[in-house]
């Protein structure tokens, strides 16, 4: 099975990035559009045999252990 | 008794060599240069994490050398209350491996950064003792990630424990920026509690030698030595 990982800065943290594509976006005409935070997409493979509970601490571990920084970063998993 | 050192290398550590002769010409001792793979570390009074771009910076600076082989080393040398000293992506490995508090997330105003930069100590530790209070140090910067972020929490602890080491300045002629990156209080670098581990992101290495625009990256080896 195919899992994604969204990783962001915390929501407290200043995500330059974001600011700018902002800005571009703006000057393009999307005056709508605001608040642009740019995060990042793990996507990986696991067996589909794995058991739901096996699946949620495998990865779970994997994120505290190197996917992400707890201190400045938080994840969701989707889907 | 002659002071020991050693410089780890990982791949794409670029100031390795730079910063095994600044321990040579410095410290005139034995000077080790250990691959990151390597499940030893010689007894030395001092290990230094080099700046570069270890592993292409991937995922973040700094997180994948921290889950390198001779981590689990420089972990016990530093539990050891050896001094371990990173420099610029050193300090950020330090911060993903835990030993120093706090992350370095990108410059605040997105550039890279490689300039003279000004800083000062702020509190006493065995790698600032020959600096005096208020004393100037122009010593360069080169770092896309540098901008120090812990939270408030953390912040005060660092500072009842007068674990920040150095702040960003104006120079005394100039009128550079105050807080080049965006940095929380302008930090530059920090220890650890118990004072043995320090992170800076200026690279000292880069300003000791005759032919460097200042020497005033000697102080940090001399106060070690000292």
């Amino acid at each position: 099975m195919r899992i994604k990982i969204l990783v962001r800065l915390k929501g407290q943290i200043l995500e330059p990035q974001g600011k700018v594509i902002e800005q571009s976006l703006n000057s393009l005409g999307f005056t709508e559009f605001s608040n642009i935070r740019q995060g990042k997409l793990i996507e990986l493979d696991l067996p589909d045999n794995i058991s739901k509970e096996e699946k949620v601490q495998k990865i779970d571990s994997a994120c505290k252990k190197l996917l992400v920084n707890d201190i400045i970063e938080e994840y969701e998993v989707l889907g | 008794m002659s002071f020991k050192s050693a410089v780890i290398t990982f791949p794409g550590s670029n100031c390795d060599r730079d910063a095994l002769c600044y321990l040579n010409d410095l410290t005139k001792g034995e000077v080790h240069n250990i691959w990151h793979e390597e499940t030893s570390l010689p007894k030395v009074d001092l290990v230094i994490l080099p700046g570069g771009f270890s592993f292409g910076d991937y995922l973040r600076s700094g997180a994948m050398a921290s889950k390198s082989k001779i981590i689990h080393e420089i972990v016990k040398h530093a539990n050891d209350n050896r001094y371990l000293l990173g420099i610029c992506n050193g300090f950020q490995i330090l911060t993903e491996i835990g030993l120093l508090e706090g992350a370095l997330i990108r410059n605040k105003k997105l550039k890279f950064l490689g300039k003279n930069c000004f800083i000062k100590k702020k509190f006493k530790n065995n790698f600032n003792l020959s600096i005096k209070d208020n004393q100037i140090l122009q010593i360069p910067v080169a770092h896309n990630e540098g901008n120090f972020y812990c939270d408030t929490e953390t912040l005060n602890l660092l500072k009842n424990n007068e674990q920040i080491a150095f702040e960003y300045c104006k120079g005394e002629f100039s009128n550079t920026e105050e807080n080049i990156n965006g940095s929380i209080e302008a930090i530059a670098g920090i220890t650890n509690k118990k004072k043995n581990v320090l992170g800076m992101m200026p690279h000292p290495e880069r300003a000791y030698s005759d032919f460097h625009q200042s020497q005033d990256g000697r102080l940090i080896i001399e106060s070690l030595i000292s």
